[in-house]
């Protein structure tokens, strides 16, 4: 038998199965290591890093697109790679997903040996314990039963073991500070948690923003029916706008408080919702909506993101038929509320679609909240709306918007006005109520301002459970930092003393597991206890 | 809500006095860490007890401090001028929490509501730690070293970010202003310390690798162990602080902006350094990144602090630019 056996073992040949096998074993041993999670946390924190240096497409996207034609090859290039979405990019995900599965290597292994441990009786008592770090000894004239007794006592709340040893020896092994491991392993499962819960948010989340009026109007009704009724909509990776959770609300009012500095103080917005069974029955609930204190209904929230103004005008045609219009025009500048927009028209009666294109009207401009001449340009001089006035500019032409190009509602085509098909009849300042004439006799009338806000829709399943796990690993992480392992031991061995008396030599040793632990005091005081307290007990 | 212009520029005052009782207190321990034999003597000793830690066991740990050696009965010129100093340092400390309060009380809100206010809250829990540390450690005549970036900070918080004591802007009225922004601030506050005991562990460590580095400097400075354990224990204390910080940052998030974490610059930085302070953590457990590594790694933090601090709320545009 051991004739055949022993050239056996000699003839190990790595086959291919066993390199493959050793490759995969070391590849995991590699990823799985401290030193590999640590150049990894480097490598996200590294590649982190562009995403608060460089504009972020999901934050900004204009400004990306700015940045790239302002930078040309080099814009390009970090286009290419990723640099303006990069927490979305490959190499971020690569390195996330790395760390995770050297994360779950980690935490498999010590999990099985948290359980072990759990179980373990504490450790042998090392044979010499002066060379622990914290080692007493002492001899006491008691019994040895007693002095054991006394440390039992004394160690309460100790996982402790008593041991027979040899040449009549007896220790007692002590440990404490499970629960940091408890703790650790809490830290790590929680952050676990909080990646996959984070990631699953950015599959079945979204969020959708739109612009209402404040005025209780059917232009301050929204309903979420479908992507259709967003101004933008900002979908997960599985979210298709289907299944939208159903609810609407209705906008009654806005209201912006406003310091003598011209600082604001409050945004509020008053407004009625209905979800759930609300919306078979038609039943309005109002809710009082202010920045930080989102409606929260259906497990939606409704923020209240922006608000500006709305001109409304009045056009009188020749004819006598009047159209009014009010459209937003967003804010150039949010610390005076100077806004700039462009309200369209089309002359009514006209059927032919080429004469119709030749007497389209916009009126595009500045508006200020309050007014502030200087000389006839218009400026604001703060953002309450005490004194409105606009400074407008009336096109007249075809504004394009038959083009099949998509068009900005706060602009006009420019292309339309240098090709001359559009061009500028009339150039004034009006107050509210005043109105100017157009060379064929059509009034526009600047008739006054309403307010409109820019809510935004947020819908994220997850986010309860990132905040769960988020909070496990809080909980974890001053576990694992504050509580500190730590082992005593107590030998006592019967001695013989000088006269015959009976004497119990006491050794006391002691270590931290944990770094800088600052173990010293602590034992120095249990010590103290069990050598002098027995002392002065007899 | 109306600010109170009287507190307000008491409050000033007293931010002015405090910077300057600082300045004062840090020539008093430039004073004491150049011509005092306390450096010495402190590095002499750490060092004595690493050799018998090494060596044999040492019975206990708790051996009495060596503060009071009965070979050193008089108190030396430069150790009264620490004292003086440690004194001062207090009186600034105390003149400084007098300028929060009076600022906190003059708009009837905490005073923590911009960059100026931020920065003062900052450095007021950096002077508090130190004033803390030096109880446990022989590390005063060091103390200059905490002054100099915490009088760099109030100077630059006071002169370019100064703003007039006024009401809170709609955003940031929330009571989370109060967790978050305190927790972050203590957490930073805490950071610069362990930052500033790292890079004297890694000039003291060139120092003890080849004496003519800093040969003048690296003697005076306590010895490596000493340092590590300051860098060690105030980011323990900071780390579970800062990490409570950045998770109220997203519940607020949540709240004021629809979404608990979107990357602005500020988060995205703020995650920067959670992680780079989770690496030092996990770099002293690791065999090889000990010691001069893992102070490096904590410097490193301390840089992704300023940077959150400065860059990220002065020069990026994002959601948190309230200065």
């Amino acid at each position: 038998m051991t004739d055949t056996l022993t050239p056996e073992r000699e003839q190990y040949r790595p086959t291919r199965i066993r390199k493959v096998l050793a490759f995969l074993r070391n590849t995991w041993r590699g990823l799985t290591s401290m030193r590999t999670a640590l150049v990894l946390l480097f490598l996200l924190a590294l590649a982190a890093l562009p995403g608060a240096l460089l504009p972020q497409r999901d934050l900004n996207e204009p400004k990306v697109r700015e940045y790239i034609t302002q930078h040309g090859w080099w814009g390009q290039l970090l286009d290419r790679l990723q640099f303006f979405d990069v927490y979305a990019s490959v190499w971020f995900s690569a390195i996330y997903l790395l760390l995770m599965v050297s994360l779950v290597g980690c935490l498999a292994p010590r999990s099985v040996d948290y359980i072990r441990s759990m179980r373990a009786k504490p450790v042998l008592t090392p044979r010499n314990l002066s060379r622990m770090p914290h080692h007493t000894r002492a001899e006491l004239d008691a019994d040895p039963d007693e002095v054991l007794a006394a440390a039992t006592k004394r160690l309460r709340g100790w996982r402790k073991v008593e041991r027979e040893e040899k040449n009549g020896a007896r220790s007692i092994s002590a440990e404490r500070g499970y629960l940091r491991e408890t703790g650790n392993l809490f830290f790590h499962f929680g952050m676990l948690g909080v990646i996959i819960t984070f990631a699953l948010g950015a599959m079945y989340s979204y969020e959708g923003q739109v612009i209402v009026f404040a005025d209780g109007s059917d232009a301050s009704e929204f309903c979420n029916s479908g992507i259709y009724a967003y101004d933008s909509f900002n979908p997960g990776l599985r979210v298709d706008g289907t299944q939208l959770t159903p609810f609407c609300f209705r906008v009654n009012d806005f209201k912006a408080t406003y310091a003598d500095s011209g600082q604001p103080i409050a945004y509020e917005s008053n407004l009625e919702y209905q979800s759930g069974d609300d919306l078979a029955d038609n039943t309005w609930r109002p809710y009082h909506l202010e920045v930080n204190e989102p409606l929260r209904t259906d497990g939606d929230r409704v923020y209240l993101l922006d608000h500006g103004f709305a001109p409304e005008f009045t056009v009188t045609f020749p004819d006598g038929s009047t159209r009014t219009h009010s459209i937003q025009w967003r804010p150039v500048d949010n610390t005076t509320g100077l806004s700039e927009g462009a309200t369209k028209f089309e002359t009514p009666g006209i059927t032919d679609p080429v004469e119709r294109r030749e007497n389209q009207l916009a009126v595009t401009g500045l508006f200020a909240p309050t007014a502030m001449l200087q000389g006839k340009v218009l400026t604001s001089a703060g953002p309450q709306l005490t004194d409105p006035a606009v400074a407008v500019d009336v096109m007249r032409g075809d504004l394009g918007v038959d083009s099949g190009r998509g068009q900005s509602i706060f602009e006009i085509d420019q292309s339309m006005v240098d090709s001359g098909r559009l061009e500028r009849v009339a150039r004034e300042n009006l107050e509210v109520g005043q109105q100017l004439r157009l060379d064929d006799g059509t009034t526009v009338r600047f008739d006054g301002v309403n307010q409109w806000v820019s809510l935004q829709v947020s819908h994220d399943p997850t986010q309860v459970w990132v905040l769960g796990f988020a909070v496990a690993m809080f909980a974890g992480l001053g576990g694992s930092l504050f509580i500190k392992r730590r082992r005593v031991w107590v030998r006592v061995t019967p001695a013989q003393g000088a006269d015959d008396q009976r004497l119990t030599v006491v050794e006391v040793g002691g270590l931290a597991r944990t770094d800088q632990a600052g173990y010293g005091e602590e034992f120095a005081k249990i010590a103290d206890d069990l050598l002098s307290g027995d002392r002065k007990a007899r | 809500m109306p600010v109170n212009e009287t507190l307000s520029q008491y409050s000033d005052w007293s931010y002015t006095t405090a910077v300057a009782v600082y300045v004062l207190a840090m020539v008093f321990f430039l004073v004491e860490q150049s011509f005092g034999r306390k450096g010495k003597q402190a590095a002499a000793r750490t060092r004595s007890r690493e050799l018998v830690g090494a060596g044999a066991p040492a019975t206990t740990e708790t051996t009495p401090p060596a503060g009071a050696p009965p070979a050193r009965p008089e108190r030396t010129r430069a150790d009264r001028m620490g004292n003086m100093g440690v004194a001062l340092t207090v009186l600034g400390a105390l003149l400084h929490l007098l300028s929060l309060v009076l600022r906190g009380l003059a708009t009837d809100r905490v005073p923590w509501g911009n960059m100026y206010e931020y920065i003062a809250i900052i450095c007021f829990v950096t002077v508090v730690t130190w004033l803390v540390v030096l109880r446990k450690s022989p590390v005063r005549h060091l103390s200059a070293f905490v002054l100099l970036p915490v009088v760099m900070l109030m100077f630059i918080g006071g002169t370019w970010l100064y703003a007039i004591a006024a009401p809170l802007q709609p955003a940031l009225q929330s009571y989370w202003l109060v967790i978050h922004v305190s927790a972050a601030a203590v957490g930073s506050g805490i950071f610069l310390i362990p930052g500033v005991a790292s890079l004297l562990y890694l000039v003291k460590a060139r120092n003890e690798t080849n004496p003519a580095k800093f040969a003048r400097f690296g003697p005076k400075l306590p010895g490596l162990e000493v340092l590590d354990r300051i860098a060690y224990r105030t980011t323990v204390f900071a780390f579970p602080v800062f990490t409570f910080g950045v998770l109220c940052g997203a519940v607020w998030a949540e709240a004021a902006w629809g979404r608990f974490w979107g990357w602005d610059p500020k988060e995205t930085v703020a995650f920067i350094a959670w992680v780079i302070y989770a690496a030092y953590l996990h770099s002293r457990a690791t065999a090889g990144w000990r010691g001069n590594r893992a102070a490096v790694i904590n410097v490193i933090g301390f840089a992704a602090t300023v940077f959150n601090l400065f860059f990220v709320n002065l020069v990026t545009v994002g959601l948190h630019s309230y200065a």
